[in-house]
């Protein structure tokens, strides 16, 4: 168990070195140089756009740059932005709460209605099966820029339930406003995890262990809990992991749908006005969202399956 | 002392509806009597319906199957027991041996929780006291550094082992009736006769009746007192183990014993019964085992034979006495010229 959790953290760290390289690379080699950013419809002199690119480092070569962001990230120091002139730490940090708070709140929503979704339709056959499959079918075609418009239009616009746009004041204010982006992230991702649910659980109430389990006289439902939920949770806590790192992907389009102040609206608008110092800084986070995601659910599933702790220190 | 039998089987029949609407017979009418601390042999053939058997006894049928008939456990009747009353007779009334213990087994949990989970669910016991009762049973059916084995996976064991962790877990619940499925069809030649001596000796000592299931009739007639031999859903012949032996009176059961591999050479090695098992559903209107049979007659494949008494037995043989008359004659015919 220790040597996994060590690997899985070098194996983390790597990840995001890697990554950090291949989106300091790719902004290096996109369209436009960053310094015009500085001067936006101003032609500017010759001397003047050497004294901008001296200043921003950028008359030095790629690997030195590279080397000073790489460093400057780790003691913590993301740079300055180049529209705002802000930190980048601050941009981030003003936003980060709310991103996260709207992850949270759709994961929340995810497992509860994806758990219950499944749960019914594998321990309830027939009906009640055959009523969440069809919920399911169809949620899953449904991703979140279609539900916003959808859930826009209906809670926001023609009931007014809640706003269409931005946050309001306080946690409350602020959750009010996140309800609506929230469910449009949640629809697919609850039919999905409907979806690994039921056949997950339908899978083990077939195991041969769990009529062991029932022939020795447990309750029915500390059979369901004890055997089948306990086994059924690995293919469960991969999903989760999986859509809760595609969450995170989601609020680039959800948070500018319905001009969300957090993260996923910061990287949309940084990349339109070409503020790489910030796009670095935010795409570096998303992909360590990920990879944080995946690793907690791999380390979820060998607490929950010794035979993956097994393969996982023999090999 | 009442002399009510632990468990009875009144024309037991267990159905099975199939995918296209229509039904299958598995067994076709069980009639069975197990008196308390007896051990009974259910011999015969893959698909005979011995595995439909235990399984109706715990009422773990497969949800496309129905039993009817009547399956009494000390007196009361198991279909009609609510859920409170079955999950009762499930604990400590009846234990179940698999075949399989690798599938049987939850994988991810300590062997441990696996022994311990009933005495604490069922019984309240708090989880040290569990352990220690666990870990004498292990003991006890051979198992050596117990506690150790209570903290590893079911994958860290060899199966014979696992078959042993199978058959303490039954024995911690202590029930008046243990079902053993084929305990070691899954097992080592070499372990086999172990297990099944540990299991013989064990239910002995705690006066637990037992329902023997086996391929084997040597090892049935070695472990029980009573054998009854089944064939397509149905008992062919129902003795006591010593008459049987001396004795058998089917000529599937004969054949049966004729497929063993000869041990002593007083036997002389005969050959196994030809073609192919049949289930209950698949045997024609007279007797299941007329096309497989070197005695069978046109009668025997029209009529289908009934149980008839047959020294201090039953046997389901329409020619059953002149085909011992004529094992006689040959005997005492040998006899007298000799
Ligand atoms: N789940 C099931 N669905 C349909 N038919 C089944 C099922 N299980 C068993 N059967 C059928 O029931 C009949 C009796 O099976 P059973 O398992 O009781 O035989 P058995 O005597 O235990 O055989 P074996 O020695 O192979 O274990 C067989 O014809 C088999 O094909
Ligand atoms: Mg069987």
């Amino acid at each position: 168990m220790g040597r996994l959790l060590v690997r899985r953290l070098g194996g983390l760290a790597t990840t995001l070195l890697l990554s950090s390289l291949v989106i300091f690379g790719s902004l290096y080699l996109a369209p436009g140089s960053p310094e015009n950013v500085l001067f936006g419809n101003r032609m500017p002199t010759a001397a003047a756009r050497a004294a901008a690119r001296h200043r921003l480092h950028l008359d030095q070569p790629l690997p030195v740059r590279y080397w000073d962001w790489l460093t400057g990230v780790l003691h913590g120091d993301l740079g300055t932005s180049m529209v705002t002139g802000q930190p980048v730490a601050d941009r981030i940090g003003a936003g980060l709460s709310t991103t996260v708070l709207l992850v949270a709140m759709t994961m929340v929503l995810v497992v509860v209605v994806g758990l219950a979704m499944g749960l019914a339709a594998a321990l309830l056959p027939g009906r009640v099966d055959a009523a969440v499959s069809t919920l399911t079918s169809v949620s899953v075609t449904v991703p979140p820029f279609v539900a916003s418009t959808l859930l826009i239009s209906v809670f926001a616009v023609r009931m007014g339930w809640f706003p269409a746009s931005g946050l309001g004041e306080g946690l409350g204010g602020r959750i009010d406003g996140l309800v609506l982006p929230a469910c449009a992230m949640a629809v697919l991702s609850c039919g999905f995890l409907g979806r690994v649910t039921r056949n997950a659980v339908r899978e083990q109430l077939e195991r041969e262990h769990v009529q062991t389990a029932l022939v020795r006289g447990l309750p029915r439902l500390v059979v369901l809990r004890t055997h089948v939920l306990r086994n059924a949770l690995a293919p469960i806590v991969t999903a989760v992991g999986l859509l809760t790192a595609g969450t995170f992907a989601s609020t680039l389009v959800v948070e500018s749908a319905f001009a969300v102040p957090g993260i996923g609206q910061l990287t949309i608008q940084s990349v339109a006005q070409k503020d790489f110092p910030v796009v670095q800084a935010v795409a570096l986070l998303l992909v360590g969202a990920f990879v944080v995601c995946n690793a907690a659910s791999d380390l979820v599933q060998a607490v929950v399956d010794p035979r993956l702790r097994e393969t996982g220190s023999t090999s | 002392m009442s002399t009510e039998p632990l468990l009875e089987l009144s024309s037991l029949t267990v159905d099975f509806a199939t995918e296209d609407g229509g039904s299958r017979t598995l067994l076709a009418g069980l009639d069975l009597t197990l008196a308390p601390g007896e051990a009974l042999g259910l011999v015969g053939e893959s698909g005979s319906g011995k595995s439909m058997t235990v399984r109706a006894i715990t009422r773990l049928l497969p949800p496309a199957a129905t039993a009817r008939g009547a399956i009494r456990f000390e007196g009361r009747d198991v279909a009609s027991m609510d859920a409170a009353a079955l999950r009762a007779y499930r604990d400590g009334g009846v234990g179940l041996i698999f075949q399989d213990p690798r599938a049987h087994i939850n994988p991810t949990k300590r062997i441990g929780a696996f022994l311990t989970e009933a005495l604490r669910h069922n019984r309240g016991l708090g989880r040290g006291e569990a352990l220690a009762r666990a870990e004498a049973v292990l003991a006890e059916v051979g198992i050596d550094d117990p506690a150790r084995r209570l903290r590893q996976y079911p994958q860290e064991v060899s199966g014979g082992m696992l078959q042993r962790v199978m058959i303490a877990s039954v024995l911690l619940a202590e029930p008046r009736l243990i079902l053993a499925d084929e305990p070691t069809t899954a097992l080592d030649v070499t372990i086999q006769r172990e297990v099944v001596a540990i299991l013989d000796r064990l239910r002995r000592e705690r006066g637990m009746g037992m329902v023997f299931i086996t391929h084997d009739l040597d090892l049935a007639l070695a472990v029980c007192g009573q054998v009854a031999v089944m064939y397509a859903g149905r008992i062919v012949e129902l003795r006591s183990a010593e008459s049987l032996h001396e004795r058998a009176a089917h000529p599937y059961t004969r054949g049966l014993l004729g497929s063993r591999p000869a041990i002593d050479a007083r036997a002389p090695r005969l050959t196994a019964i030809p073609g192919r098992p049949v289930s209950a559903f698949e045997a024609g209107p007279g007797c299941a085992f007329a096309p497989r049979c070197a005695f069978a007659t046109r009668a025997c494949e029209s009529e289908p034979p009934q149980l008839v008494p047959f020294e201090g037995g039953l046997v389901r043989c329409a020619r059953v006495e002149e085909i011992h008359a004529e094992r006689t004659d040959k005997r005492t015919s040998k006899e007298a010229t000799a």
